[in-house]
Formats: structure tokens, C-alpha cells, sequence
């Protein structure tokens, strides 16, 4: 009898990343500010 | 709602002028997408958490430095990040470690050649021409059951099935196989060692 190399396909599933990292990509958005002076670039993160 | 008719190119305008809520649009519309591309190649959700992460922060530094420039092709170029992302955090895991040899530290410590000698390669063999013989020594229940568990690589519910018994009766089987090798090998003082 053949072996069974296939690993039980994934179940599909609406994959989605965790809410947090979520909530802080919009925090850190929202913080973020990026300010060019010249050929510099600063970023000022407000807290 | 009514932002989920805006395209993406208008979405990103927006928010490059300042408006945040924008942002959480695309990335409402866009995460499973990106995470799911992420999580096919990484599958670990974890991780895939952080490159979604990493991916949109250099999204957000982009779009807020107004380097961003290519209009109408949002999607693809947040795909091209994550891909990128990706093929570092293979690169870092992947990483072979550097060893370099010393006096007091052979490379060949860590170095090995585990496969068999010419010699051991024929023992080997020959210890299995020899099995193989003994094998054909035992009863025919015991000999079918033993090769499909160990030549074969069958479970004992398969085994069970095929040749129509209980799997106790399988089990039993194999131990008396295992039982008579045994016995055949002490009885004629076979040696088999490799």
C-alpha cells in the first residue's frame, strides 16, 4: 500500500492578522509624523 | 461603508493628506489578502503577524515621507514589500553558522560521514540477504504479517483489514514472528551485527 506523504490540506480559512497588530499599525500612524529638512528625513513619534 | 467604493489610489491620497481613517480602510480591505500571502509561505501565524506588521509600517514611513509614487497599484507594491520581507526572514533563519578552525578546535569535531564504509555498506547487506532467508523459515501468517509491518510499512489496523483478522490476532502474529526469528537465530548460532 502507498504511503501517505500529504499532510491534511490546510483548511481554508479566511486568514486575518491579529487585531492587535492591527490597532497598533493605526496607533503608530496616528503617531507618526515624518518631517524633511533638506535632504534629512526625521520621524517624531508623539506619544 | 461608503469608503469601501473608494479606490485604493484615493484612499492612500487621502491619507497622505491626513486622513488616518483611510488607513484603517486599506488596511481593512487589504489584510486578509497580505496575511494570507504572508502565511502561505511562512505558515506560522506568528511571524506572519510580524512581517503584516513590519509590512505596514514601511507602508505608513512611505506614504508619510510622500515618497510614494506609483498610483493605481497599491496592492501589488505592499505585496512586493511583504515579499521582500519575507525572502529577510527566510535569509536570517536560514543563515548557516560560521565555524573556523582553531588549534584547539578541529572542524572535523563537528564534521562527520555517517554513511557506512565499503565494508559496513557490505555487511549490511549481507545481514539483510540473511534476514531475509529467515524469514522465509517462518508460517505463513506470521511471515505475511511481519513483512507488511516492517517491509511494507503498514499499521496493524491495515494489516488487520487485509488479511481479515482482529488486530490482536495481527499483533499476536508478529510477537511469535519475532519470537521464532529469534528462536531460528539462537537455535543455528546466527550472528547478524553490522
Amino acid at each position: 500500500m502507498a504511503k501517505i506523504y500529504s499532510k491534511k490540506a490546510q483548511a481554508a480559512q479566511n486568514l486575518k492578522p491579529k487585531k492587535e497588530v492591527v490597532s497598533f499599525l493605526l496607533n503608530y500612524s496616528q503617531a507618526l509624523s515624518i518631517v524633511k529638512i533638506e535632504n534629512k528625513s526625521f520621524e517624531i513619534i508623539a506619544n | 461603508m461608503a469608503d469601501l467604493h473608494i479606490p485604493d489610489a484615493l484612499l492612500v491620497k487621502k491619507y497622505v493628506e491626513g486622513n488616518e481613517s483611510a488607513l484603517a480602510t486599506l488596511i481593512k480591505r487589504h489584510e486578509s489578502k497580505i496575511y494570507g500571502f504572508i502565511y502561505s509561505k511562512i505558515a506560522d501565524r506568528d511571524i506572519s503577524n510580524d512581517i503584516f506588521q513590519d509590512t505596514f509600517i514601511k507602508v505608513i514611513k512611505t506614504l508619510k515621507s510622500n515618497s510614494y509614487n506609483e498610483e493605481g497599484k497599491f496592492l501589488p507594491w505592499v505585496m512586493r514589500i511583504s515579499h521582500n520581507l519575507i525572502v529577510d526572514h527566510f535569509r536570517k533563519t536560514k543563515k548557516m553558522p560560521m565555524y573556523r578552525e582553531t588549534e584547539e578546535f578541529s572542524i572535523f569535531s563537528i564534521m562527520s560521514d555517517d554513511s557506512l564504509t565499503i565494508e559496513g555498506q557490505m555487511i549490511a547487506d549481507q545481514v539483510e540477504v540473511d534476514l531475509k532467508k529467515l524469514i522465509e523459515e517462518l508460517p505463513d501468517d506470521q511471515k505475511e504479517v511481519l513483512l507488511m509491518r516492517m517491509y511494507q510499512d503498514m499499521s496493524f489496523k491495515e494489516i488487520s483489514e487485509i488479511t481479515d483478522v482482529s488486530i490482536n490476532t495481527a499483533l499476536g502474529r508478529m510477537r511469535y514472528a519475532l519470537m521464532n526469528l529469534r528462536k531460528i537465530i539462537d537455535k543455528h548460532q546466527i550472528i547478524l551485527t553490522n
